[in-house]
């Protein structure tokens, strides 16, 4: 599966696609802070600190589907020995790390107006910090050892991990009592955000997601011209 | 069409992912009382035995019941089967309000009393503009 793919081919795919991507990263992200700091509505009770939902939200969504298709990946990549996978979960988790800090400190700044402090050991907080260090644990160990392949097995161990936290993070509001509200969006029951305030959270969630997508393919370009400066002309 | 050593390896994965989710929710369920954030007025009803250690209460500020004086502010915590009284002084955060949520950190005097120095406020999941909010009061 995957194996046979010569790097040089995906590279000539790869290779233009960041630039189309920035433009329309560019084109969605300012049509959704439009929309988010001065189009939409302010909250009847929150007022325009729920501005601040535009950014944190979509941070939080993104950096834990981000680390589910690493998990899931990582699985694959132990059972099947797949190294070009390995590259795809290398490349794809700095931009899930900086979503889950920005998640953070947008939470804290949040948290602060509305709940009247910055940090509280609660298990949605708590579960949160542990993801940013899974990341922080993960990228650091794809730098740490030399051999690739030791490197791949490692690491994709520490996705595993960390991935037990996903569905504990997701309910952790449900599960115990907690300062952090519970779950606004749902997909099957519907939303219990108005939908002049739904429709920057969608577009914001759109352009950060391209913005994940931005950055993997520069790094996973970087990747594959490694492997090309090597003499290598396959994994 | 599937070797060997991937069977082995998909066992062996299968045995470890499910291995790590029963103690984790071994671990999770024993340490429940740590995990939450805060304890309801029904919880402390049905607490056999008070010490002076520092708790956190959580409900809904009972409507018409902040009163405020000089020197403190008391509410009332209310999880609409129990209540309990709170004494506070300190800064109030900006969404603290009557029918809202509430979480008071402080000492149990006794079950009926929380004396709290610090409060945070509790906010729903709910999202609304303020006309909109307005429209559905006056439906």
């Amino acid at each position: 599966m995957l194996k046979n793919i010569e790097p040089s081919k995906i590279y000539s795919i790869t290779s233009k696609a960041p630039k189309y991507v920035f433009y329309i990263f560019l084109i969605i992200l300012s049509i959704g802070l439009l929309e988010a700091l001065i189009l939409s509505p302010k909250d009847y009770i929150q007022s325009h600190s729920v501005r601040i939902m535009y950014v944190h939200v979509p941070s939080a969504w993104l950096s834990l589907g981000i680390f589910s298709v690493i998990g899931i990946l990582s699985i694959i990549i132990l059972i099947f020995k797949n190294k070009n996978l390995s590259l795809i979960t290398k490349s794809l988790a700095p931009s899930g790390f900086v979503f889950s800090i920005i998640a953070l400190v947008t939470g804290s700044i949040w948290g602060k107006p509305t709940w009247g402090s910055w940090w509280a050991w609660d298990p949605r907080i708590v579960s949160m910090l542990i993801l940013g260090l899974f990341y922080l644990m993960y990228l650091i160990s794809w730098r740490i050892f030399e051999n690739k392949s030791y490197a791949s097995n490692v690491t994709s161990i520490i996705a595993i991990f960390g991935m037990i936290n996903l569905p504990i993070i997701k309910y952790s509001v449900v599960w115990w009592n907690t300062l952090h509200q519970p779950a606004s969006v749902n997909l099957l029951s519907g939303s219990s955000i108005h939908h002049s305030m739904l429709v920057p959270l969608a577009i914001m969630t759109a352009a950060f997601a391209l913005f994940s997508i931005l950055i993997f393919l520069m790094k996973y370009n970087t990747e594959l011209i490694k492997i090309k400066n090597k003499g290598l002309n396959r994994l | 069409m599937v070797g060997k050593k991937v069977k082995l390896r998909i066992i062996f994965l299968s045995t470890f992912l499910i291995l790590l989710i029963l103690s984790l929710f071994l671990i999770l369920k024993s340490l429940e009382d740590e995990i939450v954030y805060f304890i309801t007025p029904t919880e402390i009803k049905d607490l056999t035995e008070l010490d002076k250690k520092k708790i956190r209460v959580g409900g809904m500020v009972k409507e018409g019941s902040i009163k405020a004086n000089s020197e403190n502010i008391n509410f009332i915590i209310t999880d609409f089967k129990n209540e309990i009284t709170v004494s506070f002084t300190g800064a109030i955060p900006n969404l603290f309000a009557e029918g809202k949520g509430v979480v008071a950190e402080g000492v149990l005097r006794d079950r009926n009393y929380l004396i709290s120095k610090k409060i945070l406020a509790k906010h729903d999941e709910n999202y609304i503009p303020p006309e909109v909010k307005e429209a559905l009061e006056n439906k």
